[in-house]
This record gives C-alpha cells, sequence and structure tokens, in this order.
C-alpha cells in the first residue's frame, strides 16, 4: 500500500481514537465509581439493544447487498408493523392471555408485527422500488427517502402523533437471577427472541434454494439471471425476510423502551444501518456482529470511556458514540468489519 | 462486470389457458382500476388528509378540496377503465366506465361501513364524525352507501365519456379544472397578492369571496385557462411564422432564456407580492445556496455527503456567537467585540471551509455508499455535540443562541423578509456563477474525472487529496454562508434546526431538479421548499405530500426534472 497523504491521516485519526479511549478507560477504573453489578447491567442492556439493532440490521444488509441500495424506509416499515401489534396487545390485555401464558401473547405480538412488517416491505418494494429499480442514479435513493416520508406520515396520520404506552405484561417486569446477578426478563427474552429468529434466518438464507438464489445474486446478479433465477422473486423474498426480522425487531424495541409513536423507526433505524455498515454491509453474519457491537459500545462506552475523561452528563453523548465507532471503521476498514473488499467500481 | 440494471428481462411465463368466462375477462381491467382509485381514497380518507381538504373551500357553498378529490377518483376510475386495445364503441365503454365507477363507490361505503365497528375507531384516530359526514353527505349508512356506489357508477361513465374525448379537449379540460383548484386551493395567498394594488382589487373581488372562489369566479378562471391552454400552441405557431430568426434564436437558446425568466420571475415577485411571499422566496433561496454547495459536492464531483448540514450549522453558529447581543456571545466574556454581520459572515464562511477540510480529512478514503454514512455519521455527530452539555459552555446547549442581530447597509436596517430575500438572492446567484465558471475549468474536469472514476482520475495525474478537499471546502462555503444568513434571519439559532432531515432536503432538491444541473437546483428548491412553505396550513401533513412527491417524481422522472443533457455518469456509491 502506497502511503499517501490520506493513509498518514487515517493513521493519525486513529492513533488519537485509541489514546482517547485508552486515557478515559483509565480514568474510570482508577476512579472506581460502579460496582460488579453495575457493570454487569450496562453489559446486558448493550447486549439487549445489540440484538435489536443487529435484527434490523439484517434488513438493511440483506437489501443492500441485493440491490445496492440504501433503504432508507426500513426503519419506518418497522414501525408500521409496530403499531398494528401495539393494538393487537391492547386487544389482548381484554383477554387475560398476559397473566395465563405470556410467552404465547408476546409470541403473538412479535409474529403479528413480522407480519405486517414484511407485508408493508412487499409493497413497497413493489409499487415504490421496482419502478426505480432500472434507472440506477439516486433515483432510488431518493425513492427510499420519500417512501421512508410517506410511511411516518401514514402512521402519525392515522394512529395520531403522540406517544403510547406499550402494553406492559407483568412478567416481563420482574428479573430473574443469574449467579450473584440480577437481569430484568425483558432483556432475556429480547435476547432469547433474537437469537431466535437469527437462527432461523441463518437456515433459511444458507439451508433453502430461495436463500441459495439470495446469495447468489447478491454476488453477481447477470451471472444470476443467467443461472435462470428469477431476480424479481429473489428482490421481493429479500425484502419479505428484511421485513419479518424488522418486524420482530421493531416490536421487541417497543417492549423495551415500553413506547411507541410515529417517529420511533428512525433513530434506531440509522443506527442498524450503522451496525450494518460496521459488520460489512452484505453480510449477514456481519450485521449481526455489527449489532451487537454498536449495542453494547452505546450500552458501556459513555461510562467507561467518557466518565474518565470527566465530561459532563455522558449518556447525552451515548448516540456520539455509535457513530465515532462507525467512522473509525469506516476509515481504517472501509468494507466493514467482516465484509469483502469493496470491487473497484468500473 | 455488467450490473444487473442492464439485465435483459427474466423469461415470461408462458400465457396460462384461459378459462375464465370472457365476460369477467371484459371487467377485470374495470374493476382493478375502480379498486386501486378506491383505495386511493380509503388511503387519504384513513390517513385524515381528505377532512382536512374538505376544511379548504374551493368554490363557496359548491366545492371543497375534499370533495374534488373524491370526484377526480372517480373520474379517473371511468376514465382508466379501458385498455390500449379494446374497442372505441360507445356502449362498451360506458359498461366499463360505470363498473369501474361502482367498484369506486363500493369501495368508499366499505369505509363508511367501517364506521359501525367500535373498535377501530379507538384504533383509527381519523375516523371522525367530520369524516362520516363528509362520505355519508348527512345520510344514514344504507342509503349513503347505495347513493355512494350510485354516485360512483354516474363518476365512472361521466369518466369514461371524458376519454372518448379528442386530445385537445381532453387537455382544455384539464387545464380548466387544474387552474380551478390551484385558484381555489391558494386562494388566501392569490387574495393578498391581489389585495395590494388597486387595480388588481377589483379582479380579486370579482373572482373571490372571504372564503373561496365565487362560482362565477370559478367559471371565469376555467374558462380562461382553457382559453389561454388551448390558444397557447397556435399563438407559438404565429410567433414562429412571422418571427422566424427570434422564434429560433429563442428555441436555441431555450434553456438559458427560460432561467432568465425565472430568475426575472423571482427577483420581482416578492416586491410586488409582500411580505408572506418574501418569506417563502426566502427560504427558496436559501435552499438554493445550500444546493449549489452541495451540487458541488454530489454533482460534480460525486462526493455523497449526508452531514451538510454541519457545515450550515457551523455557518450559523459561528454568526451568532460573533455578532449576537447576549451573555453567551463570544463579546460577553472575551476581549472580541461584537462585530457586524458583514464582518461576521467572512469568519462565518472560514470556518465552515476549515470545517468542511477537516470533515473531509478523514473520509478521504472512503467512498460511494460508504461515504454517505459516514458523512452521516459525521453530522449527527456535530448535532449531538452542540446539543450536549459538554459543549453548553460555549455553544448554550438546547436553549441556543438569542438576539443575533439584523444586517444593516448603510443605516438601513434589512429586517424584512423581501430585503433579506435579495441579500440570498445575489449571494446564490454568485454561488451559481462560481459553480457555472467552474463546471468546464481544470478544477470542474478535474471533479468529473474523479466521479466517474477515481483510479482513472488519479493515473491522469488528478490530485485526488486536494480535488476532494476543495470540493468539500467549497460546498462548505455556500453551506456556511447559508448558515449565516439562516442565523440573521431567525434572529436566533437553536441546535434543533440542524437535524439530518435538512441534509436530505437539499440531497433531494438537487437530485429531483436534476443532478449536477444549476437550473436544477433552483427548480428543485422551489418544488420542495417554496411549495411545502405555501401549504403550510396542511401542518405535519405536507410531509406526506413531500414524500409522494418525491417518489412520484422519482418514477415518472427519474433523471430530474431539469436534468443536464450530458450524459452524467455520476452514480451514487455501488450502482455501478
Amino acid at each position: 500500500m502506497r502511503k499517501d497523504f490520506a493513509w498518514f491521516v487515517r493513521r493519525g485519526l486513529l492513533l488519537c481514537a485509541i489514546l482517547i479511549v485508552c486515557a478515559g478507560i483509565i480514568g474510570t477504573v482508577r476512579a472506581d465509581r460502579y460496582s460488579t453489578e453495575q457493570w454487569f447491567d450496562l453489559v446486558a442492556f448493550g447486549l439487549t439493544l445489540g440484538g435489536v439493532y443487529a435484527l434490523i440490521a439484517l434488513g438493511y444488509s440483506m437489501v443492500y447487498g441485493v440491490l445496492r441500495l440504501i433503504n432508507f424506509a426500513h426503519g419506518d416499515t418497522m414501525t408500521v408493523g409496530v403499531f398494528i401489534a401495539y393494538f393487537v396487545a391492547r386487544g389482548l390485555e381484554h383477554t387475560k392471555l398476559f397473566e395465563t401464558s405470556p410467552a404465547v401473547a408476546v409470541a403473538i405480538i412479535l409474529i403479528v408485527g413480522a407480519v405486517v412488517s414484511a407485508l408493508v416491505a412487499l409493497l413497497v418494494e413493489r409499487f415504490a422500488y421496482r419502478p426505480v429499480r432500472a434507472s440506477g442514479g439516486f433515483a432510488p435513493l431518493i425513492t427510499s427517502i420519500g417512501m421512508s416520508f410517506l410511511l411516518q406520515q401514514t402512521c402519525r396520520g392515522m394512529f395520531g402523533s403522540g406517544v403510547k404506552a406499550y402494553p406492559d405484561p407483568g412478567w416481563l417486569q420482574g428479573s430473574m437471577r443469574i449467579g450473584t446477578f440480577s437481569v430484568p426478563n425483558v432483556e432475556v427474552m429480547v435476547l432469547c427472541a433474537a437469537a431466535l429468529v437469527m437462527a432461523g434466518l441463518y437456515l433459511v438464507v444458507n439451508g433453502t434454494r430461495m436463500g441459495t438464489a439470495m446469495r447468489a445474486t447478491a454476488e453477481d446478479p447477470r451471472a444470476a439471471v443467467l443461472m435462470g433465477i428469477d431476480i424479481n422473486k429473489v428482490i421481493a423474498f429479500t425484502f419479505l425476510l428484511g421485513g419479518l426480522t424488522a418486524g420482530v425487531g421493531g416490536v421487541l424495541y417497543a417492549l423495551i423502551y415500553k413506547q411507541v409513536y410515529f417517529m420511533m423507526g428512525f433513530l434506531p433505524g440509522i443506527k442498524a444501518f450503522g451496525a450494518a455498515v460496521l459488520g460489512g454491509i452484505g453480510s449477514i453474519p456481519g450485521a449481526m456482529a455489527g449489532g451487537i457491537i454498536l449495542g453494547l459500545a452505546e450500552g458501556i462506552g459513555p461510562t467507561l470511556i467518557l466518565d474518565g475523561l470527566g465530561i459532563p452528563a455522558p449518556y447525552q453523548l451515548r448516540d456520539l458514540f455509535a457513530f465515532a465507532l462507525l467512522i473509525t471503521v469506516l476509515i481504517c476498514r472501509p468494507q466493514g468489519l467482516f465484509g469483502e473488499a469493496p470491487a473497484r467500481r468500473a | 462486470m455488467l450490473h444487473m440494471w442492464e439485465m435483459p428481462e427474466p423469461r415470461q411465463l408462458a400465457e396460462r389457458n384461459n378459462t375464465i368466462p370472457v365476460i369477467l375477462q371484459a371487467m377485470a381491467r374495470p374493476m382493478l382500476a375502480g379498486l386501486a382509485c378506491g383505495l386511493a381514497g380509503l388511503y387519504a380518507a384513513f390517513v385524515g388528509i381528505l377532512v382536512l381538504m374538505h376544511g379548504r373551500v374551493i368554490i363557496v357553498d359548491v366545492l371543497t378540496l375534499g370533495q374534488c378529490v373524491l370526484l377526480l377518483l372517480g373520474l379517473a376510475a371511468g376514465a382508466k377503465s379501458r385498455t390500449a386495445t379494446a374497442t372505441r364503441a360507445i356502449l362498451p365503454d360506458l359498461a366499463r366506465g360505470a363498473v369501474a365507477g361502482s367498484v369506486y363507490g363500493a369501495a368508499l361505503a366499505c369505509g363508511l361501513a367501517l364506521f359501525q365497528i367500535a373498535f377501530l375507531r379507538t384504533v383509527l384516530v381519523s375516523l371522525s364524525p367530520e369524516l362520516r359526514r363528509m362520505l355519508s353527505f348527512g345520510l344514514e349508512s344504507g342509503p349513503a352507501m347505495v347513493t355512494l356506489v350510485v354516485a360512483g357508477g354516474a363518476l365512472g361513465v361521466a369518466g369514461s365519456l371524458w376519454s372518448r374525448l379528442g386530445g385537445e379537449q381532453r387537455r382544455a379540460t384539464l387545464t380548466a379544472a387544474t387552474a380551478v383548484i390551484v385558484a381555489g386551493t391558494l386562494q388566501q395567498l392569490l387574495q393578498t397578492v391581489l389585495q395590494r394594488f388597486s387595480f388588481t382589487k377589483a379582479i380579486g373581488d370579482l373572482l373571490f369571496s372571504w372564503a373561496g372562489l365565487k362560482w362565477q369566479g370559478a367559471l371565469l378562471v376555467g374558462a380562461v385557462a382553457a382559453v389561454v391552454g388551448s390558444l397557447w400552441p397556435i399563438a407559438k405557431r404565429e410567433f414562429g411564422a412571422r418571427q422566424p430568426t427570434l422564434h429560433a434564436l429563442l428555441s436555441d437558446n431555450r434553456s438559458a432564456f427560460q432561467l432568465a425568466l425565472l430568475l426575472l420571475g423571482l427577483s420581482v415577485l416578492p416586491a410586488l407580492a409582500g411580505p408572506y411571499i418574501g418569506q417563502v422566496l426566502l427560504m427558496v433561496a436559501l435552499y438554493t445556496l445550500m444546493g449549489m454547495g452541495l451540487n458541488i459536492e454530489v454533482g460534480l464531483a460525486g462526493l455523497l455527503d449526508l452531514g451538510f448540514v454541519a457545515f450550515f450549522a457551523v455557518g450559523a453558529y459561528a454568526t451568532a456567537l460573533l455578532t449576537a447581543d447576549s451573555s453567551v456571545a463570544l463579546s460577553a466574556y472575551t476581549s472580541i467585540p461584537a462585530l457586524s454581520f458583514w464582518l461576521a459572515v467572512p469568519i462565518a464562511v472560514a470556518l465552515s471551509v476549515i470545517v468542511g477540510v477537516l470533515f473531509g480529512l478523514p473520509v478521504l478514503g472512503v467512498r460511494g455508499d460508504y461515504l454517505a454514512v459516514a458523512t452521516l455519521g459525521l453530522g449527527e455527530i456535530v448535532r449531538v455535540i452542540v446539543l450536549s452539555d459538554f459543549a453548553a459552555p460555549i455553544l448554550n446547549g438546547a436553549q441556543g443562541i438569542l438576539q443575533v442581530p439584523r444586517p444593516f447597509v448603510g443605516s438601513v436596517e434589512l429586517s424584512s423578509p423581501v430585503s433579506l430575500f435579495y441579500l440570498t438572492l445575489v449571494c446564490s446567484m454568485f454561488a451559481a456563477f462560481v459553480a457555472w465558471r467552474l463546471q468546464a475549468s481544470r478544477l470542474g474536469r478535474a471533479w468529473m474525472a474523479l466521479r466517474d472514476d477515481e483510479e482513472v482520475a488519479q493515473a491522469l495525474g488528478v490530485n485526488l487529496v486536494k480535488a476532494k478537499l476543495l470540493a468539500y471546502g467549497l460546498g462548505a462555503a455556500f453551506a456556511g454562508l447559508a448558515g449565516a444568513i439562516f442565523a440573521t434571519m431567525l434572529t436566533s439559532v437553536y441546535p434543533n434546526s440542524f437535524n439530518l432531515l435538512l441534509s436530505i432536503n437539499v440531497l433531494a432538491l438537487i437530485v429531483i431538479g436534476g443532478i449536477g444541473s444549476i437550473e436544477g437546483v433552483i427548480v428543485g428548491a422551489i418544488l420542495l421548499v417554496g411549495l411545502p412553505e405555501l401549504l403550510r396550513e396542511f401542518g405535519e401533513y405536507r410531509f406526506l405530500f413531500y414524500g409522494a412527491a418525491l417518489i412520484a417524481i422519482m418514477i415518472m422522472r427519474p433523471r430530474g426534472l431539469w436534468s443536464t443533457s450530458r450524459p452524467s455518469g455520476a452514480m451514487p456509491g455501488g450502482l455501478r
């Protein structure tokens, strides 16, 4: 590699980042203000958040892999699913299902959220993305931005602009003891659900004919068509899978923060997109790992590093952390942690 | 590698044997058309825009905008009920129209039936009594549903009749209807403009009453629009015959001529039309200025930047800190005196350029979509820092900086939106001039080479680092200038003004206008900034229309409304 100007800038920045991180960690460790239990809580919360980011990131990553499109509407597709799932949950509250078998109730909500998000994703693909697919340029990107506005405002118009409190089944409020630590049930449930969905997705993508077709298309679309793959079907299938995982992720996100509103898809969407890039966009294991890493960085980063530097209210700078991590990775390893080196654009 | 956009369509499945009865086949198209229009109507109803539009009167005591939408949808169902290959016999046409219209009416009737379900009323906030009243014409549910289906059928028949008219007549009727609807929707605006002068006041009083168009006024507007619309091509042909040299001159320099007209209109209009239009145009000019900056980055150099708002914020904050008359300004606790706007602007622009270059430095090696993400992250970092307690001692956190003074020319304060508009107009014309001169310059060609292929550009001797940093710096300069004007326009600066949406908005407007084209920036700004400002009464629903417009324009004109004729190889990251 030629050591040009950009190379020195990159190295310099990396060095600065490492120095700041080290200074922060040393400062925090020396101050010793937090107990082991508190650290454990932070890690558990970070992991939970990471699981959700990973689920949402999968959709971005898969769509990007097949279409080379940053789907800005992905987070909002999720919001629609979360809203419908919210109304189902409200309905379930009357049936006492939450008391008798909470696991079934939560499963129902998750499935409803996933199915609705998947349907919306399919509709969006068919009526907005397919017509602009062939035009190239910035058209698909701007269309996805427009779609994001449209979905957000549709939710606002139909369901109102207020923040709605998600039903909170009593079962989720308790906590579980693992050794000397206690973990809230929500976090256990979210992690289990996220792991299940990711395992399922892995099986679908690697074990079925359609999954193989999807990977082939991501690898080389033209060759895939020559091999007799129906590209429209593959793209629809990709959006379907992305919608399903995002729906589950969205409902879990709503269960963690216990609220729904029409803009809720925006920030997790952006961050999940960051997670997808972090892990190497287009790579499915990369999206999972990226999500977890981002969640963890957000969970422990502010306390671990900024606290040590004596910066006031480190929690406010939580988002900064996620983005700084993202940029550092992009600068030093543009293809992401698990991605292949980007092909030279011709 | 050829990309997938260039791939042949996959082989279509062989037509299946038709076993469906012929009559059903013939009715499939009308039913689909009716269903599509019905779903569109229901969507409008359930999102809540229908009720909102119902509140805007087009013709007093006759028609509201909401009713217009429903009527037009019914007509569209009828007009779209015929396939291009179908025979043009009148009776089957009418039958098709009737079927399409009735399906449309039935869909609306279904929507009305949903009101019976109590659970849905708690879910959908838009199922309001007003909507019910509007859809049912004040009737009971049963009769109302029958009426809807019958009225839908009648509309469908009318629509199919309209589609049988000749092209000329269809265009004339469409122009007339559009003119009436636009005049009615923007009546407040038009009336305030017309009331300003005594000779136009008479026209205003003739056309409008306080609530909307009078019915005589509507007829007049429609007739004038139809006549002008149908005479225009004839007049053009006549003109071409009488003044062939002038005509040729105009059509040869068509785009320059149109641009000149556009600029002339933009510069004269606010002086005539008053402060409200002035304010709207000020926003348009401000976004044009930013669009010129981003156009250099994205359109010329191909650097997809979603953190553009950061430069805007730097310009605004620098101006505010340097000029403000408050306890958080620099003059309050340092020895720097409070500067005037004109002295602060160069400093703000210089700071923006520095930030732009600093911003560009780390992402020099990042390309395409990755660059979009990296810059998005940088932009968000700026926002988070500005909002945090960490930077609060200097930037005053969420409270922002107040009491930023207005610029003075001599002893005249530029306080009205119109005067600020002219300031911004001069700035954005300057930006356009710079962009135009740069396009064909050595640097501009280097940028375009860089955009089309980085490796080749480097091999041909383009200094990538210099070219990229210059693009970031210049883009940032214009954004910083816009930020400075923004600060003095609001006389205050709040961190919440500087979010990702602004970057997205600027990117959207240059793409909608036609990426890389200078006129396109103006057109995009008028469409995406000016129009939403005019539709303020629709509140948050503006963004709904905004999103829908983005999608519609991209589907119909994927290269933008005013795209450059040069084949542009500017593909955003990885599309090729």
